[in-house]
C-alpha cells in the first residue's frame, strides 16, 4: 500500500514536471549553449558560455524577442568530441532549443554537424577555423583562413620581409588544413620548398626544447624567418617560454599566432612574449565606444575587473545579435525562415565598421594584426583597409578552388562547383 | 721605450674614458636643445616617424641617448598627456605607476593611469633601437655588451659598421672581443679581398668559428656560380665541412641534454609514484593531482609574497611537500586503508578522488590557468658556444630532480621510517608481529610519496601550465616510467625516466614529436612483453 502510494506520487510528480516544462517552452525562446565546461577546452569555452548568458540577459532586459523571454539551456560536452553530438541531440530533441551557440575545436563541430543537419537545427560557430565547409544549418562567425591566416602571411611578407617560414601547429584538423592552404599560398608566391618547415605537436605539448632549437637553426640561415603558429590552447605558454629562454626574440624570429588571444595571455607572464604577433578580427585594446561598453559590460557581468575579452567572444556577440535581428525580421524562430533571414543581415562590429552575413554563411569582417604588449593586450600594427568576406572554400587548395557556397535560391548549395555548375554534394 | 709608450697610451685612454663619462654626466642634467627639439616630436609621431626620430636622436645625441633607447626598448617610455613631458614609467609593488626622468632617473612621482600615454614601439623599431644601443655599447659598453654588439654586426658588414668596429678596436678591447672583430675583418677580406692568398688567410681564420653568419657566408661562397677562384672555393668547402661537423657534434650534445631534461621531468613526476605504487602497491590514480596541488601551492606562495618572487620557489618546495603530503595522508586514512588488498576498487576510488580534486581546484581557482612567475635566475640560458646553450630552468630542474632522488633514497635507506617502510612492504604480517605500527607506516609512506609529488609540482610549474589538467598530462608518463623501471625499485625509476627521455628526444628530430611518443610507447609495450617486471625486477621472496 505504502509502496503503491509512493509510486503514484512519483508518477504524478513526473507528470507535472513534464507539463511545466511544456508550458515553459511555449512562453520562452530556448537558446542552447554547447560549450565544454570541463576538460581541456574548458579554459576557452567557459568564457563563451558566459558570453552567451550575458547576451541572453541583455536581450531579456530589452524585452526579449517576439514578446517572449529568452531562456538559456546550458549543457556540458566536457571536451569529449562524441559527447558533443549526443549533447546536441539532447538540446534539439529533448530541450527543443531554437538555436545553439557552441563548439570550439573543429573536431567537435564536425561531430555535431550531422546531428544539426539531420534534425534541422541552427548552430552558430564562433571560432576561427580551417574553412572547407558550409552547412545550411551552421553560421560561421569566426574567421576562415582568408580572414586570418592569409592576411597575416601577407603582412609578414610585405612589412617584415620574411623569406623563410616555419608552420608550427598542433596535430589536428585546423592546423593541418590551414598549413596546407598556407603552404600552397606561399608556393604560389614563389617561396621555395626548402624555405618552409612544417612541424606538428600533440595537444598540450610541454617539452618544446628540440622544436625551438630546430626553429633557431632553421632561422640562422641568414634569411629573415618567421613562425606561423596554429598551436592550440595552453601548449602555447611553454612554447613562448622556451623561445624566450633559448634567446629567440621577436625581432629575430617573430611568431604570428592564430590561436593566442587576450584570454590565453591572461594566464601567463607576458614579458618574454612582447613583440610577437597575433592575427584576429578583434582585439580588446581597439578603441571604440561600443567596444568600451562591451568590455565594461563583460567585467560587470563576470564580476571580475581583470577578465579580458577576445575574438571568439566578439564572434559570439555578433552571431547572437544577428540571430536576434533575423528572428525579428522573420517573425518566427523557425529554422528555415531564420536561416533565410540571416543572409544579408548586418550588425556593427565592436571595432567599428559593419559585419555582414554572406550567402555562404560566413561573415565579412576586418582583419587586424596585433603585437603582444607586456600587459597582455595587443597593439594593432596593421589592419585591412576594408572588411574581408569569409571564404568557405579556399582558393589555394586544388580540391576546393572551384567550389563556392551559396545558400540563396537558386543555388542553395554548400559546395557548388562553378565549373561543372553542379552541387557536388561532397560536403564533409 | 715601448713600455713607456704603452703606459702613455693607457693613461690617455683612461683620460678619454673619464672625459667622455664626465661630459655624459654634465649633459644628462640639461638635455641639449637639438635633442630636446627631436624629443618633443616623439609623442605625436607615428610608428614610422618614430623610427626616423630615433635615427636623428642617435646622430645628435650620441651615447647619451642610451638610457632613452633602453627605456623605449623595454616599452617603459611614456609621455604626460597634458605637459607632454617624457618619462620612464614602471609599476611598483603596490601597482602604482612611478614616473622617472629618462636621463637622470630622478623620481617624478606617482602617475595617474589616464594621464600618461605610452610611446608605441613595434618589432621594427625594437630592432632599430637594439642596433642603435649596440653601436653605442661598442664604444662605451661593458665587455658582454661589446660582444653582443660585435656579434650583431657580423650579420651586417656595411662600411659604416666596419668603421665603427675599427674605432672600437682603437679604443681597446679584450681578447675575446678583439677576436670577434678580427673575425669580422676576415669575413670582409673574404668578401672583398682581391688576392687568393689574402682570401685563403681569411678562410683559415674563419675555419673553426661556429657563428651563424660565418657559416652562411661560406655556404653562399660555395654555392656561388660566379666565384672563379677554385682554390678559395675548395678551402671554403673544407672549412664549411669542418664547421658542419662541429655543429653536428654539438647538436648531439644538445639532443642529449634535451633528453636528460625530459628524463628529469619524467623522473620528478614518477618518483612519488615509485613510492606509493612501487613500494606500497597502491594504484594511485590521484597521483597527478598531487603534482597539481604542488603547482597550485607555488602559485599561492607567489601571491602571498609578491615582493620576493626570487625566493618564492625556495619557500614553495617545503610548502608544497606539506600540502600534498597532508592531502595524501588524508586520502590514505580516509579511503585507501579501507580498500587494502583490493586493487580494482583502489583504482576506481583514487580515480574518483582525482576528479574531485580537479573540480575542487576549478571551483576555487577558476578553470583558467594560473600565472606562476619564473624567477630571474631561472630565465635565459647559459651559452656554451654559439650553437650550444643550456637553458637555466631545465638545468636547475635536472639538478633538482637528482637532489630529490638522492634525498628520497637516503630517507628510505638510512632513516627509521625507511626501515619500517621496507619492512612493511616486504612482509606486512611479520612487520606487525615485530611491533611495527603498520597503519602509521602506511599513512606516512603515502604522505611521503604524495609530498614528493607536490615537490615535483613546484618544478613543473616552471615548465608547463598550472591548471586543473596539469596532473592528467603526467599520470600516464609516471606509470610508464615506474613500470618500465621495475615496480618497487627507486633506481629503476631513475634509469627508466632518463632512458625514456633520451630515447624520446633522439627520435624526435627524425620522426616529429607525435610519432616519437608513439614509437616510444610501442617499444615499451614490446619490452614489457619480454620483461614483465621492468628493467630492475625485485628479487627474492619480497617479489612474490
Amino acid at each position: 500500500m505504502q509502496l503503491k502510494k509512493f509510486v503514484a506520487g512519483l508518477a504524478f510528480a513526473a507528470g507535472t514536471s513534464v507539463i511545466s516544462t511544456v508550458a515553459l517552452a511555449a512562453e520562452t525562446i530556448k537558446v542552447g549553449v554547447l560549450h565544454s565546461l570541463s576538460g581541456t577546452m574548458a579554459i576557452s569555452e567557459t568564457t563563451l558560455k558566459d558570453t552567451v548568458l550575458m547576451m541572453v540577459d541583455e536581450q531579456n532586459r530589452k524585452g526579449g524577442l517576439l514578446g517572449k523571454k529568452l531562456e538559456a539551456v546550458v549543457v556540458d560536452p566536457a571536451s569529449d568530441w562524441p559527447l558533443f553530438a549526443e549533447k546536441a541531440r539532447e538540446l534539439l530533441t529533448k530541450e527543443k532549443v531554437d538555436v545553439i551557440f557552441g563548439c570550439w575545436t573543429s573536431v567537435s563541430r564536425k561531430s555535431v554537424l550531422p546531428v544539426v543537419e539531420e534534425l534541422n537545427g541552427l548552430m552558430f560557430y564562433p571560432v576561427q577555423y580551417e574553412g572547407e565547409e558550409s552547412s545550411k544549418n551552421v553560421f560561421y562567425t569566426g574567421a576562415s583562413p582568408n580572414q586570418q591566416a592569409i592576411p597575416a602571411v601577407d603582412y609578414l611578407m610585405s612589412d617584415l620581409e620574411v623569406d623563410r617560414w616555419v608552420l608550427a601547429g598542433t596535430d589536428y584538423v585546423y592546423p593541418r588544413t590551414t598549413n596546407k592552404i598556407l603552404e600552397a599560398y606561399l608556393e604560389s608566391k614563389g617561396v621555395a620548398k626548402e624555405d618552409i618547415m612544417i612541424n606538428y605537436t600533440p595537444f598540450g605539448h610541454s617539452d618544446w626544447q628540440s622544436i625551438v632549437s630546430d626553429i633557431k637553426k632553421f632561422g640562422s640561415a641568414g634569411k629573415k624567418t618567421a613562425v606561423v603558429s596554429t598551436i592550440n590552447g595552453d601548449a602555447n605558454v611553454p612554447f613562448y617560454k622556451e623561445l624566450a629562454n633559448q634567446g629567440v626574440s621577436s625581432e629575430d624570429i617573430p611568431v604570428v599566432a592564430f590561436s593566442v588571444g587576450e584570454e590565453e595571455l591572461s594566464g601567463i607572464d607576458t614579458g618574454p612574449l612582447v613583440g610577437h604577433l597575433a592575427a584576429w578580427n578583434y582585439f580588446q585594446g581597439i578603441d571604440s565606444e561600443s567596444n568600451d561598453y562591451f568590455v565594461q559590460q563583460w567585467k560587470k557581468f563576470i564580476g571580475d575587473e581583470k577578465r579580458v575579452t577576445n575574438d571568439p567572444m566578439e564572434a559570439t556577440y555578433i552571431g547572437f545579435n544577428m540571430w536576434a535581428k533575423a528572428v525579428e525580421k522573420a517573425g518566427t524562430t523557425d529554422v528555415d525562415a531564420v536561416e533565410q533571414a540571416m543572409i544579408g543581415i548586418e550588425f556593427p562590429n565592436l571595432t567599428g565598421g559593419t559585419a555582414k552575413m554572406n550567402k555562404n554563411h560566413h561573415l565579412s569582417k576586418p582583419v587586424f594584426i596585433g603585437e603582444i604588449q607586456d600587459d597582455g593586450q595587443f597593439e594593432v600594427v596593421w589592419a585591412t583597409d576594408d572588411v574581408v568576406a569569409g571564404d568557405a572554400w579556399s582558393d589555394f587548395l586544388p580540391g576546393s578552388k572551384d567550389l563556392i557556397a551559396d545558400w540563396t535560391a537558386p543555388i542553395k548549395c554548400g559546395n557548388y562547383n562553378t565549373k561543372s555548375k553542379a552541387c557536388s554534394g561532397q560536403a564533409e | 721605450m715601448k713600455q713607456f709608450l704603452r703606459s702613455v697610451s693607457l693613461v690617455l685612454t683612461c683620460l678619454l674614458v673619464v672625459l667622455s663619462t664626465g661630459s655624459a654626466l654634465a649633459q644628462s642634467q640639461a638635455v641639449p636643445p637639438a635633442v630636446e627639439e627631436v624629443l618633443q616630436k616623439l609623442p605625436e609621431a607615428s610608428l614610422r616617424e618614430t623610427g626616423e626620430l630615433v635615427q636623428q636622436l642617435e646622430q645628435v645625441g650620441g651615447a647619451e641617448m642610451r638610457p632613452l633607447f633602453e627605456t623605449m626598448l623595454a616599452g617603459d617610455l611614456y609621455f604626460h598627456k597634458t605637459s607632454g613631458e617624457l618619462m620612464a614609467v614602471q609599476k611598483n609593488i603596490a601597482g602604482e605607476l612611478i614616473g622617472r626622468d629618462v636621463f637622470t632617473g630622478a623620481e617624478l612621482g606617482v602617475q595617474g593611469r589616464r594621464d600618461i600615454k605610452k610611446i608605441r614601439v613595434n618589432n621594427r623599431l625594437r630592432g632599430q633601437l637594439r642596433d642603435a644601443i649596440g653601436r653605442i655599447d661598442l664604444l662605451h659598453g661593458s665587455e658582454a655588451e661589446k660582444r653582443t654588439a660585435v656579434l650583431a654586426i657580423l650579420d651586417d658588414l656595411s662600411a659604416n659598421n666596419l668603421s665603427l668596429l675599427q674605432s672600437a678596436a682603437d679604443v681597446g678591447v679584450s681578447k675575446s672581443v678583439g677576436d670577434l672583430i678580427e673575425l669580422a675583418n676576415a669575413m670582409v677580406r673574404l668578401r672583398d679581398g682581391s688576392t687568393t692568398d689574402d682570401r685563403l688567410a681569411a678562410i683559415a681564420l674563419m675555419d673553426d668559428r661556429l657563428e651563424a653568419p660565418v657559416r652562411n657566408q661560406l655556404r653562399r661562397l660555395v654555392d656561388d656560380e660566379n666565384e672563379q677562384d677554385a682554390a678559395v672555393k675548395a678551402a671554403a668547402q673544407e672549412a664549411l665541412e669542418n664547421i658542419t661537423e662541429r655543429i653536428e657534434f654539438y647538436g648531439q650534445m644538445e639532443q642529449l641534454f634535451f633528453g636528460l631534461s625530459l628524463g628529469s621531468v619524467l623522473l620528478l613526476a614518477a618518483i612519488g609514484l615509485a613510492i606509493t605504487f612501487g613500494v606500497m602497491g597502491v594504484i594511485n590514480m590521484a597521483h597527478g593531482e598531487m603534482i597539481m596541488l604542488g603547482a597550485y601551492t607555488t602559485y599561492v606562495i607567489q601571491q602571498l609574497m609578491p615582493a620576493s618572487i626570487e625566493y618564492s620557489l625556495l619557500v614553495a618546495v617545503p610548502a608544497a611537500f606539506l600540502v600534498s603530503g597532508s592531502v595524501g595522508v588524508l586520502i590514505e586514512r580516509g579511503v585507501i586503508r579501507h580498500l587494502q588488498g583490493r586493487p580494482l576498487e583502489t583504482l576506481l576510488a583514487t580515480f574518483g578522488i582525482s576528479l574531485i580534486l580537479q573540480q575542487a581546484v576549478r571551483s576555487i581557482f577558476s578553470p583558467l590557468n594560473m600565472q606562476v612567475v619564473t624567477p630571474e635566475w631561472m630565465s635565459g640560458s647559459l651559452a656554451i658556444n654559439p650553437v650550444f646553450s643550456v637553458t637555466y630552468n631545465r638545468l636547475y630542474i635536472l639538478l633538482f630532480a637528482l637532489a630529490v632522488f638522492v634525498t628520497l633514497l637516503t630517507i628510505l635507506k638510512k632513516s627509521s621510517l625507511g626501515l619500517n617502510v621496507r619492512a612493511v612492504s616486504q612482509n606486512r604480517d611479520m612487520a606487525k608481529a615485530m611491533g611495527v605500527r603498520t597503519e602509521m607506516v602506511d599513512a606516512m609512506t603515502f604522505g611521503l610519496g604524495s609530498g614528493i609529488a607536490g615537490v615535483a609540482g613546484v618544478a613543473l610549474s616552471q615548465l608547463t601550465n598550472v591548471g586543473p589538467n596539469l596532473g592528467q598530462s603526467y599520470i600516464i608518463d609516471s606509470f610508464m616510467v615506474v613500470v618500465f623501471g621495475g615496480v618497487g625499485n627507486l633506481l629503476g625509476t631513475l634509469v627508466g625516466g632518463f632512458s625514456l627521455g633520451v630515447a624520446n628526444k633522439f627520435l624526435e628530430p627524425a620522426t616529429g614529436a607525435v610519432l616519437a611518443n608513439i614509437i616510444v610507447l610501442v617499444c615499451l609495450i614490446l619490452f614489457i612483453q619480454k620483461r614483465p617486471k621492468g628493467l630492475f625486477p625485485q628479487r627474492g621472496r619480497a617479489a612474490e
